[in-house]
């Protein structure tokens, strides 16, 4: 049954017990995020420390799968050069994308390979991506010493 | 069971009975197929859209096949054949609904109908040909309600936003109902812009008494009838509203024609929306003089075959009986209310009872967002809709983002009813709620 496959164990698990949730200081950016078809949202902070992300925390409201990602997100990326955390989003957004037709690396997404059965529900892919997209849009600010937009300048998820 | 059900559906005097349901689903031919893995599809979205029975996809074949032509232009043959198909379907759509042809004016949907309405105001607002009795100025008021559709409350905030007029709204109370205390009009009113029926909550407001209220202080009533046209009778004259829309692919007819209905006297003094070919009188290169309504909200080749099909889609609907439809789908809400206010964790957002409602049942669940519950349903071959239902403002009074609804029109049964409260069970299971 593909619904089971796409509510994976781990999934429901990240969804009840979130990893690193609330918003912390001190952090570079912050981004916002809305799914503008079903009204998730999630605010989410990035902090640096040089090339290094040394953490991520969120608020958020939204569906096990935008939920359960985002935590997954935080265990993927925190401890990882910008450019390791860049690499892995972008495996991950091509597997959610893919419709079923890749294959994810376990090296690569560790736990996030879970999200593997929301590529066959084309509606959900954004689920998937929201926290992600908050933090392509983080990382980005960060890195372009713009810690100051975020609510007022609400960019949507692709 | 089968007993069971008929029992329970004829207890609304002048519900189908199984047999007439049978006849009618049996016209629609999507209604026979499976989703998912077997699935016997369950479509319970019909505020979204519905769907369309043999007989309007065989009116739009048929003129297309032997009548196409651009119409009101031309004077082959197949130009009057299509001229009076066109026509002719403006004639029985406003017939359904009460009102003179001339006060048709066909647009692309509901959308553009309201929208239409607030150009053609911001139009007599501007410049040396200002029509003062439509003029709305920096100290007006323009007035909505907390329940509206996103159609019928972001038209009016660009209005606002173009004119200088304060946008005001009567609030919801904590049961889904229009709070009437809620708000003062004032002789600054121009414009009360309301639903006929909330397509989140299945509300009906006292569409008598704001009127009546609007009328008072000479404000202009728009009505958003896309939840009502489609399933209880309606006459928008006995309504005494100055404006109403409709849209065609909820009321069983093709996407991309609406209904705009606007009395007479105040068509044929409004300003046109859309200018071009089809809506003029004269056209000079300096100027042009406009064709009377509704030919003057009509501007280019319009939508034909499918204002042909919502032409047969109203013979169809008329064929059954809106009263009949009307209880039909009474009985299915009342069946759908009383089912999940049984179930735990349930909360249902609107009225609790079918009194002044109609047949959108809108809920939350304890600790399944609505994505993963309609996640589940659509799993089990229930086709419903969830999220803000074009009605994020109504959904952040009561404090949530989404919910998951359900929408019935005539070609739903008891069973499917059952199935939608099977389902819920499902959802709960699946999560583990309660467990």
């Amino acid at each position: 049954m593909k619904l089971e496959q796409m509510y994976q164990e781990i999934i429901l698990d990240h969804y009840r017990n979130p990893h690193r949730q609330g918003l912390r200081e001190p952090f570079d950016a912050e981004s916002y995020q809305v799914n503008p078809t079903c009204g998730d949202e999630v605010t989410l902070r990035v902090a640096l420390d040089g090339d290094r992300v040394s953490d991520v925390s969120y608020d958020a409201i939204g569906c096990s799968i935008s939920q359960a990602a985002t935590s997954v997100l935080t265990d993927l990326v925190i401890g990882r050069t910008v450019a390791e955390s860049r690499s892995t989003m972008d495996a991950f957004v091509e597997m959610v994308q893919s419709r079923g037709q890749v294959e994810p690396d376990e090296e690569v997404l560790a736990d996030a390979v879970a999200f593997v059965g929301v590529s066959r529900y084309p509606s959900r892919v954004k689920c998937a991506l929201l926290g992600w997209m908050a933090f392509k849009d983080a990382v980005g600010r960060a890195a372009a010493g713009d810690a100051t937009a975020n609510g007022a300048e609400r960019s949507e998820a692709p | 069971m089968t007993g069971q059900l008929t029992a329970r559906n004829l207890a609304v005097a002048g519900a189908l009975t199984t047999s007439e349901q049978e006849k009618i689903r049996a016209d629609f031919p999507i209604l026979c197929r499976t989703v998912r893995e077997g699935r016997p599809l369950v479509y319970l979205d019909s505020g979204a859209t519905s769907q369309r029975p043999r007989q309007v996809l065989d009116a739009e074949r048929a003129f297309l096949e032997q009548h196409n032509a651009a119409v009101h232009r031309g004077a082959h043959q197949l130009a009057e054949e299509a001229t009076d198909a066109y026509e002719s379907a403006r004639a029985r759509i406003a017939a359904f609904v009460g009102v003179a042809p001339e006060e048709v004016v066909f647009t692309k949907n509901a959308t553009e109908g309201i929208n239409l309405v607030a150009y053609a105001l911001s139009n007599s607002s501007i410049g040396k040909d200002a029509i003062q009795r439509f003029a709305v100025q920096p100290d007006d008021e323009i007035v909505v309600t907390e329940m509206e559709h996103h159609a019928n409350l972001v038209p009016w905030q660009e209005l606002c936003r173009r004119t200088g007029a304060t946008l005001r709204w009567y609030r919801v109370t904590d049961a889904g109902r229009l709070d009437l205390d809620s708000l003062e009009l004032s002789p600054r009113t121009k414009i009360v812009a309301f639903t006929h029926q909330s397509n989140v909550m299945g509300t009906v407001p006292p569409v008598a008494e704001l009127v009546r209220r609007a009328h008072q202080v000479g404000a202009l009533t728009v009505l958003d009838a896309c939840q009502s046209v489609p399933h209880t009778p309606v006459d928008l004259a006995a309504l005494n509203v100055d404006f109403a829309v409709f849209s065609g692919h909820k009321m069983l007819g093709p996407s991309g024609v609406g209904v705009l209905y606007g009395r007479r006297e105040l068509l044929d003094a409004l300003p046109p929306f859309l200018t071009g070919g089809s809506m003029i009188e004269l056209v000079m290169m300096e100027s042009s003089t406009y064709a009377p309504s509704p030919q003057r909200f009509e501007a280019g080749v319009p939508m034909t075959s499918q204002a042909v099909g919502l032409g047969a889609a109203v013979d169809y609907l008329s064929a059954v009986g809106m009263d009949r439809i009307a209880a039909h789908e009474r009985a299915l809400t009342g069946q759908a209310l009383a089912g999940l206010s049984e179930i735990d964790g349930v909360r249902i957002i609107g009225p609790l009872d079918t009194t002044d409602r109609g047949g959108a049942v809108s809920f939350v669940l304890d600790e399944v967002h609505p994505h993963d519950a309609g996640q589940v349903l659509d799993d089990l071959g229930i086709a419903m809709r969830v999220g803000h239902h074009c009605a994020w403002p109504l959904h952040r009074r009561f404090g949530i983002v989404a919910t998951v609804r359900a929408s019935f029109a005539l070609y739903n049964t008891p069973a499917e009813v059952d199935a939608l409260l099977a389902g819920v069970h499902e959802v709960r299971r699946f999560f583990r709620v309660g467990a």
